[in-house]
């Protein structure tokens, strides 16, 4: 399956770039594309691959997608975030694929005039990607594997 | 009528496949189609929750499905 989509989104006060890769983030991409003159503070958050969850050693990662709907679920999070707080500029970026420890599945960057809204904004959306963005993780254990939070 | 519905992260290890097609009555709706699914795949039942999408949006139970949307199961998301 693969599917194209134009990158960069344009909403009324604010500018967005999001996307799903199969490819390593670049963190600088995302901070460079939240740069602009009217803001005083970029909040950046990079997630990493941990080596251990709730006690087991984790060996790898692997994420999957339902990139058409992920990228509106980011839209709807980026249209929020732009209601909420003074947002110019915002970045999401997450990777599909097998990640190994230390490699970055997400990063977002957030840009604000004034600072406490940029880190709102970032962890709301951080939060709400979590909750509402269809991606899938499955961790890896030297004795097997599981789909995180399928099951109560 | 005959639908296709795509699977993704445990859905698809449930399916045991990425795609399944169900033979269904029109007019149906997706709390159906997620009711037929449990039933024909019971490891959903297990699942902390269970959504459809329709044309790559959530929808509620109560939603009608027609010929040619674009049905996709999603199990439980652990994006970030």
């Amino acid at each position: 399956m693969t599917w194209q989509f134009e990158k960069q989104h344009t909403y009324p006060r604010m500018k967005v770039d999001l996307q799903v890769l199969e490819t390593p983030l670049q963190i600088e991409s995302c901070t460079a594309f939240v740069q602009d003159i009217s803001c005083g503070g970029t909040v950046v958050f990079i997630g990493t691959v941990r080596s251990q969850t709730k006690g087991r050693h984790v060996i790898g990662l692997e994420f999957e997608s339902y990139i058409p709907m992920a990228i509106k679920e980011m839209k709807k999070i980026a249209a929020d975030v732009g209601e909420k707080w003074d947002v110019k500029r915002m970045c999401i970026q997450h990777r599909i694929g097998t990640l190994d420890i230390g490699e970055i599945p997400v990063v977002i960057a957030v840009a604000t005039p004034h600072r406490a809204a940029a880190f709102a904004a970032c962890q709301y959306t951080i939060d709400t990607l979590k909750e509402t963005v269809p991606i899938w993780k499955k961790e890896f254990y030297a004795d097997g594997s599981i789909w995180v939070s399928a099951h109560p | 009528m005959k639908i296709t519905i795509l699977a993704f992260g445990i859905a698809k290890d449930i399916l045991g496949a990425r795609q399944t097609t169900l033979e269904i009555v029109e007019p149906t709706t997706a709390g159906s189609i997620k009711s037929t699914l449990m039933e024909k795949y019971p490891d959903f039942i297990k699942l902390k929750s269970l959504a459809l999408a329709v044309n790559q949006e959530y929808v509620d139970d109560d939603t009608l499905v027609k010929d040619n949307d674009e049905l996709v199961i999603i199990p439980p998301v652990s994006g970030g």
